[in-house]
Parts: structure tokens; C-alpha cells; sequence
């Protein structure tokens, strides 16, 4: 099956700033991809020229084989979108914004049963204006289910979430990702790309550091990290041979007749790959 | 067309449940009219004062509806980000602002009934002379107005200052075009300024058909300058109209 998105050095510059420069990637069929980095290294850019809404200034984009950049209406008939910030109108019932949107595309869900997959019914009645943040987000998502769409864009979906709000919205993402929906996903919360993405692309100043599945990122580093404790002082030991590493200090421990204490062994997180890749410094981090 | 029904559907519930705009754009006029109404005497240079007020606050409504609550609606839902998320649906662009425009008609239609009522009734106000006139009166100031409507939300960049400009310019408007009373003791500066607005023009207009039973094109210069200060704000519309938020 052809790829739901095919991107080949696109490039984008807004005067003399180079918000991507010359990113390359595929979005398979039924597939997550997570776009990771920090504010500012062209996430949003790259989701925007292939919502349609930016034109890019190089390279080629397919988006279920259309060319975003003339964004067809039979594109948008096929695509669901949650923007970073966008309040539809607060006079509306949670269920009447449903029906609005669902007006506007060929084959919509049914409207209850979108609102009951983003966990609206209880407030399927409540004007909009009365709905927390977060359940306005869950309108967001419901409203760009609501066209049954074949691929969503979610920019940063879970931005200011409180961290049960996050987990339900993670539950949700993945009940989407089971029913065959292919999801492009943006965040700088590397937990929500390890969570939800089959595949991930670091993005740093416009450019793709490091492509692969959450597992292979953290896999391309060989190291793994043994820590514990002696007589107060946390000691860090960094191996390629955990095994002998291990054994070494456990019977050296044992010989001697004292405990490792607070004795953890651990893989890098993706969270330290990712460090390693975007570079510590506050000014990328910001 | 289906489609565009459904919007304005939904135009026209989101109206109606706004209380602010409703009153703000609904009400206000009437109020007007009921309180000027009650202030003139019999006659404003020689003609019923019910009938004079009824053409002014007719215009004055004309303005407020589709130049002040189209501009307002607008910028709300652009800043809000309401637009820019229409723009990822199937929804063709112009049958959404057809919708907004055909919306604003019908607000504009149902308060020009609730004024000849309420002149009728309250004030003994006369009808129009040429109903069908009067009827391409409603539509030409919609449109008109609509057009600059359009101009102004493409100008005007932030929701919390879109009401105070859309008064600032409306109010004064309204004043020296004569919708609140007669003109003809104004100093020459601001009858100056008058002879230039839309509304005086519409005004001319309205007169015309409502009380002297012409036709809609009676007053070609009227109507020729009543036309183009609508295109003019279409214009500065179709260059400057944006879908995304500006501010940020």
C-alpha cells in the first residue's frame, strides 16, 4: 500500500530563518509517527504545509497522494485536524459543534458515537463556553473524528494536560490508532512519543536528527547504567557489558559482606537519547 | 447548497443565543427609535417625525447589523482560531461567507419587520409606499454595509478593541447622516463629512422609496456611491483578509 504521507526535502523559510531545511519522511498506512523536539525546530511548520495551510518553499510533499500545497477538497474530505489553538463557538452544545462539522464532509461518523470515543457524553448537552481545557481539547479531537478521517494531525494534543487528562487522552489516541488511523503527531513530551508512536523523527532546527521507533533510538545507544549507593555517595557505572559488569560488583559486594544500596540497572530512556540529540543547552530546550 | 443551509443554520443559532450581539445589534435600534420616537414632535422638516426616525434607524440598523456585526463576528472567530480550523474541512470558503452574509440578511430582514411594527403600531408611523423598493432596500444595505463589513475585519486586528471600533466608527456615522434626527442646522464642516458617508447616500435611498414610493435607482448617483463604498470595502477585503490569527 502506498504511504499516507511522503515528504522529500521540503524546506520552508519565513524571511531569513530557515524553519526546515530539506526534511525527509514517510507516514505509513495505519501507522503513528511522532514528530519530537523542542519549541521552534519546525514541528508545526511541517504539520501546517501538510494541512494546507503553509506552502512550502521546496521540496515535495503527497498526503494520501495529494498535493498539499493546492489542499484539494478531496484531501480535506479524508483528513481530521486538531490545531494547537483553535475555540470553536461557545455558544454551541458539545453535540450541535459535533453535527455542525459532520455537515460538512460526505460520509461522517455517527455524532453520538464520536462523542462518547472522546469521553464527552456526560456533556453532550453543555454549551462549549462551560467546558474545562481539557474537554475542550476532547471536543478538538471529536470534531476531527467527526469526517471519519484516514489520517489525523494531532499539534501537540496533550499540551497543558494534567497528567490523568493525559493518560486518557493517550487511551484515546491509541483506541483511534486500533480502529486503522493513521496519526501524525506532534509533541515535545518525549513519554508521549515513547507511549503512542510506532515511529518517531527528532526535529532539531529544521532538520531530522534521528528517524526510527522508540526502541531503535534508544537502542542506537550501547550503554547501559548501574547506580547504587556506597556510604552516601551515588556512583554511576556506564557499560557495553552489563552482564560482567554486574556480576563483578555483585560478587565483589557479597565477598566483602556489604549491600549495594539503592542498586538500579537501566536502559537509557528515550528522553536521554533525545538530550543527547536536541543537545542540552536552556536556548534549544526553549 | 445543502451545505450552505446547514451553516446558516448554525449562523443563525449562534445569533440569536449571543445575547450581547443580539441586543447590542437587534434591540438597539428599536430602543432608538422608540426613545427618539418619543422626544420629537410631530414634524422634522415637514415630514412625520415617525417616518423620518423610521428611515434613520432603518439605515442606522442597516449599518450596525451587517457593517458592525459582520466585522465583530468575524475577528472574533479569526483570533479565536475558528477560521483557521474551517479552512481543514471540506467547506468551500465562499459558501461560508455566503452563509455569514445570508445570515446577517435574515437579522437585518426580521428587524426592519420589527421596526415598520413597532413605528406602525407604537408610533403611527406610515408604510412603505413601495414595498419592493423597500424589500431591495434591505438587501442593497446589507450588502453594502457587508462589504465594508468584510473591509473593516480585515483591518481590524484584535478581538477585545473590535466593538469599540465598530461604535467609534458607526456612532458618528449614524449622527451626522441624520439616522438620530435632522442635519440641516450642522455646521458646514460636518455636513461636509456627511456628504461623503455611505449612510447619508442609503439614507437619500430609503427616503426615496419609502416615502416617495421611487424605485430603487431613482437617486442613480445615490445608489452609485452607496455601491461603491461597499466594493471599496470588498476590495480592501479580498487583498487583506486573512484566516488566521493575527495577533500573537
Amino acid at each position: 500500500m502506498a504511504p499516507a504521507i511522503v515528504v522529500s526535502d521540503l524546506r520552508k523559510s519565513y524571511g531569513r530563518i530557515e524553519a526546515l531545511r530539506g526534511i525527509s519522511f514517510e507516514v505509513a498506512v495505519g501507522e503513528v509517527f511522532g514528530l519530537l523536539g523542542p519549541n521552534g525546530a519546525g514541528k508545526t511548520t511541517t504539520v501546517e504545509i501538510l494541512e494546507g495551510y503553509r506552502a512550502r518553499d521546496g521540496g515535495t510533499a503527497s498526503v494520501l497522494g495529494h498535493d498539499p500545497g493546492t489542499s484539494p477538497k478531496a484531501l480535506r474530505e479524508r483528513i481530521g485536524v486538531v490545531l494547537q489553538q483553535s475555540e470553536p463557538s461557545p455558544l454551541l452544545t458539545v453535540r450541535e459543534t459535533h453535527r455542525l462539522f459532520a455537515g460538512y464532509y460526505s460520509s461522517p461518523r455517527d455524532v453520538d458515537e464520536v462523542i462518547a470515543l472522546v469521553g464527552l457524553t456526560e456533556k453532550r448537552d453543555a454549551r462549549v463556553k462551560s467546558l474545562s481545557g481539557g474537554q475542550k481539547r476532547r471536543l478538538d479531537l471529536g470534531v476531527a473524528l467527526v469526517g471519519n478521517p484516514e489520517l489525523v494531525f494531532l499539534d501537540e494534543p496533550t499540551t497543558g494536560f494534567d497528567p490523568a487528562a493525559r493518560r486518557a487522552a493517550w487511551n484515546m489516541i491509541r483506541a483511534l490508532r486500533s480502529l486503522g488511523t493513521t496519526i501524525l503527531l506532534t509533541t515535545h513530551y518525549l513519554d508521549e512519543a515513547q507511549q503512542l508512536a510506532d515511529r518517531v523523527a527528532v526535529l532539531r532546527d529544521g532538520e531530522i536528527v534521528r528517524e526510527g521507533t522508540p526502541s531503535e533510538l534508544i537502542g542506537d545507544s550501547g550503554v547501559t547504567q548501574i547506580r547504587y549507593r556506597r556510604d552516601g555517595e551515588s556512583v554511576v557505572v556506564e557499560t557495553t557489558e552489563p552482564t560482567r559488569a554486574l556480576s563483578e560488583l555483585t560478587t565483589a559486594a557479597l565477598d566483602a559482606g556489604h549491600e549495594l544500596e539503592h542498586l538500579e540497572v537501566r536502559r537509557p530512556t528515550l528522553e536521554d537519547v533525545y538530550l543527547e540529540l536536541v543537545g542540552e543547552e536552556p536556548e534549544t530546550l526553549e | 447548497m445543502t451545505v450552505l443551509v446547514h451553516q446558516l443554520r448554525f449562523e443563525q443559532m449562534t445569533f440569536w443565543r449571543s445575547r450581547e450581539a443580539a441586543v447590542f445589534i437587534f434591540v438597539f435600534p428599536l430602543l432608538l427609535y422608540a426613545l427618539l420616537g418619543s422626544v420629537y414632535g410631530d414634524e422634522i422638516d415637514g415630514i412625520p417625525a415617525e417616518d423620518v426616525l423610521l428611515v434613520g434607524l432603518f439605515g442606522y440598523g442597516a449599518a450596525t447589523t451587517a457593517f458592525g456585526g459582520l466585522a465583530i463576528t468575524l475577528v472574533i472567530r479569526r483570533e479565536a482560531g475558528a477560521l483557521k480550523r474551517l479552512r481543514a474541512t471540506p467547506l468551500p470558503p465562499p459558501v461560508y461567507l455566503l452563509a455569514v452574509l445570508l445570515s446577517t440578511l435574515t437579522t437585518f430582514a426580521l428587524q426592519s419587520v420589527a421596526l415598520l411594527a413597532l413605528g406602525g403600531l407604537g408610533f403611527g408611523a406610515s408604510m412603505p409606499r413601495n414595498w419592493l423598493g423597500f424589500a431591495g432596500a434591505v438587501v442593497l444595505g446589507v450588502a453594502s454595509f457587508a462589504g465594508l463589513g468584510f473591509g473593516a475585519a480585515s483591518l481590524i486586528r484584535s478581538a477585545e478593541g473590535v466593538s469599540a471600533v465598530v461604535n467609534v466608527v458607526i456612532l458618528p456615522m449614524a449622527f451626522l447622516s441624520g439616522s438620530f434626527g435632522p442635519t440641516t442646522d450642522f455646521p458646514a464642516a460636518l455636513q461636509a463629512i456627511a456628504d461623503v458617508l455611505p449612510l447619508t447616500y442609503f439614507l437619500d435611498i430609503v427616503y426615496g422609496v419609502y416615502l416617495g414610493g421611487d424605485s430603487l435607482s431613482a437617486d442613480p448617483k445615490a445608489l452609485a456611491i452607496v455601491i461603491a463604498w461597499g466594493l471599496a470595502g470588498l476590495v480592501v477585503a479580498l487583498r487583506r483578509f486573512g484566516w488566521t490569527p493575527r495577533e500573537r
